[in-house]
């Protein structure tokens, strides 16, 4: 279980968002919306400490990653798998070996089961073939879905996704989608995804957090969400082309 | 404030990157890959260079003490020794600011700002062993290589140089380099060049990985890197002669 207390970052003068609290079962997957610029990633990159807060914890199957010493926190952000907005796949490497990675660094796998494992994480996001393309060579939608590779392939407790469909056409939206629920029905996992696109947030999501106004404006079920009357989540929600109020 | 700022985030980054020396695993493979970039791949401007400095000292030399007051072998002397003092170490220096510390800030800056660097780190990874640290090694451990290449060929330049237009015979230059030959110049260039290498890769480094802002911020990490690591190139060359000569 993630439990995120009265957590509060600024940068500078800039308050971003101010005791911003909520908890997340385990095998439950939360959508965080919210205007561009709210800080949703921000928020995201707090969970395993690549960044730190002004104040406030997150506690993780009740230890504080703010308190761990740096092996420590090495060790927990390997529970953790993130798809960055980008992909944020090594450019110096083929898809391959960019999944392989964290195998070669973090087990003493041989080259064969480390073949496997590639093999089967890129069935899994349908990219049988690319693995021997250079990351440049892929297209938004491939990158994304090798990053997902490259992520899930330590079998993490905690899968992060950082805006998974954005800069992507409808029909491959779609199947980034169904992959999110795939991989969180096949590996029992507990997932955060942060978006802007409420037809994702409707298609993967068991609970909402919404952010606005430098705070958690709202935080509830998607079904409370479809019947809530909170001024600005209607705005938000219902500025989308699937109006879900309609 | 900025600058104390910066001060300390460069101190926590190489006090990062020490406590990371027993990581050896981590950034074994990267060492050797800036062996052959920083070391290897540099032969050939520094060929360029040494060989083209020695020359052009000789002639400028023989051009300014073209007088019967000196005897013709005190080119030689005074092209061999403003070559090992100062010469090769400073001008490959300030040309390596531009090839190497351009490379690295450039690798690291779009590293950062596409979120390569966060991922590693939340992959778990020791991201400054594997990124800073394999980078400062390589570049402390091939720059005196690349000097004592630089120096040679700089004698050589000067040697062919002289020989060539007529100045004074290749013997005569040998004898001149002799005469005030001594080892313990080629030791303070050696070290010389141990801090520039260290200055460069570590200012080129620290830009690097803290860049942001997309494409202008690693243009301007890239800007940064190279214009602060020539400044402290000239500043360290003056500090180290100030005390060891």
């Amino acid at each position: 279980m993630i439990e995120i207390n009265n957590l509060t970052k600024s940068f500078g003068k800039n308050l971003i968002w101010k005791d911003v609290s909520f908890q997340i079962e385990d095998g439950e997957t939360l959508a965080v919306i919210g205007k561009s610029g709210c800080g949703k990633s921000v928020l995201l990159k707090h969970l395993n400490a690549l960044m730190y807060p002004d104040s406030g914890d997150v506690i993780i199957d009740g230890q504080c990653v703010f308190d761990l010493n740096y092996s420590e926190l090495r060790l927990m952000r390997q529970r953790f798998g993130i798809l960055f907005q980008g992909g944020a796949l090594f450019d110096s490497i083929n898809t391959f070996e960019n999944i392989a990675f964290p195998l070669r660094y973090f087990t003493k796998k041989t080259e064969g089961e480390i073949k496997k494992e590639v093999e089967e994480a890129l069935d899994m996001v349908n990219l049988k073939e690319a693995g021997n393309k250079a990351t440049s060579e892929l297209s938004g939608g491939m990158r994304k879905r090798v990053g997902l590779a490259r992520a899930i392939i330590l079998k993490p407790d905690y899968l992060l996704y950082d805006e998974p469909t954005s800069g992507l056409d409808p029909q491959t939206s779609d199947e980034i989608n169904e992959l999110i629920v795939s991989m969180a029905d096949s590996f029992d996992l507990t997932s955060i995804v942060i978006t802007h696109d409420m037809h994702s947030v409707l298609s993967i999501a068991e609970k909402v957090a919404f952010l606005d106004s430098q705070k958690l404006s709202w935080f509830g079920t998607i079904d409370e969400m479809k019947k809530s009357e909170h001024p600005p989540l209607v705005e938000f929600t219902t500025a989308s082309e699937y109006k879900i109020k309609a | 404030m900025e600058a104390l700022k910066q001060l300390g985030q460069y101190t926590l980054l190489l006090y990062q990157a020490l406590r990371s020396v027993t990581e050896f695993s981590t950034y074994r493979e990267n060492l050797f890959n800036e062996f052959v970039k920083i070391g290897y791949q540099s032969i050939p401007i520094i060929i360029l260079v040494g060989t083209f400095t020695g020359a052009v000292l000789t002639l400028q030399t023989a051009y300014q003490l073209d007088t019967d007051l000196y005897p013709a072998y005190i080119v030689g002397s005074i092209v061999a020794q403003s070559v090992i003092i100062e010469l090769a170490a400073v001008i490959s220096g300030l040309v390596l600011a531009g090839k190497v510390g351009a490379r690295i800030s450039t690798e690291l800056g779009t590293m950062r700002v596409s979120e390569q660097i966060d991922a590693l780190e939340s992959m778990g990874f020791n991201s400054v062993a594997f990124l800073v640290l394999p980078r400062i090694f390589a570049g402390v451990l091939m720059f005196p290589i690349l000097y004592i290449i630089a120096s040679t060929l700089g004698i050589i330049g000067g040697v062919v140089a002289g020989a060539a237009d007529g100045i004074l015979p290749a013997a005569e230059f040998m004898k001149g380099g002799r005469l005030f030959f001594f080892p313990e110049d080629v030791v303070f260039g050696i070290l010389k060049s141990f801090v520039f290498g260290f200055v460069i890769t570590s200012i080129s480094c620290f830009k690097g990985y803290f860049a942001y802002g997309g494409a202008e911020g690693v243009g301007n990490a890239t800007t940064q890197a190279t214009v602060l690591s020539c400044i402290y190139i000239l500043l360290a060359d003056f500090v180290l002669a100030a005390i060891l000569l």
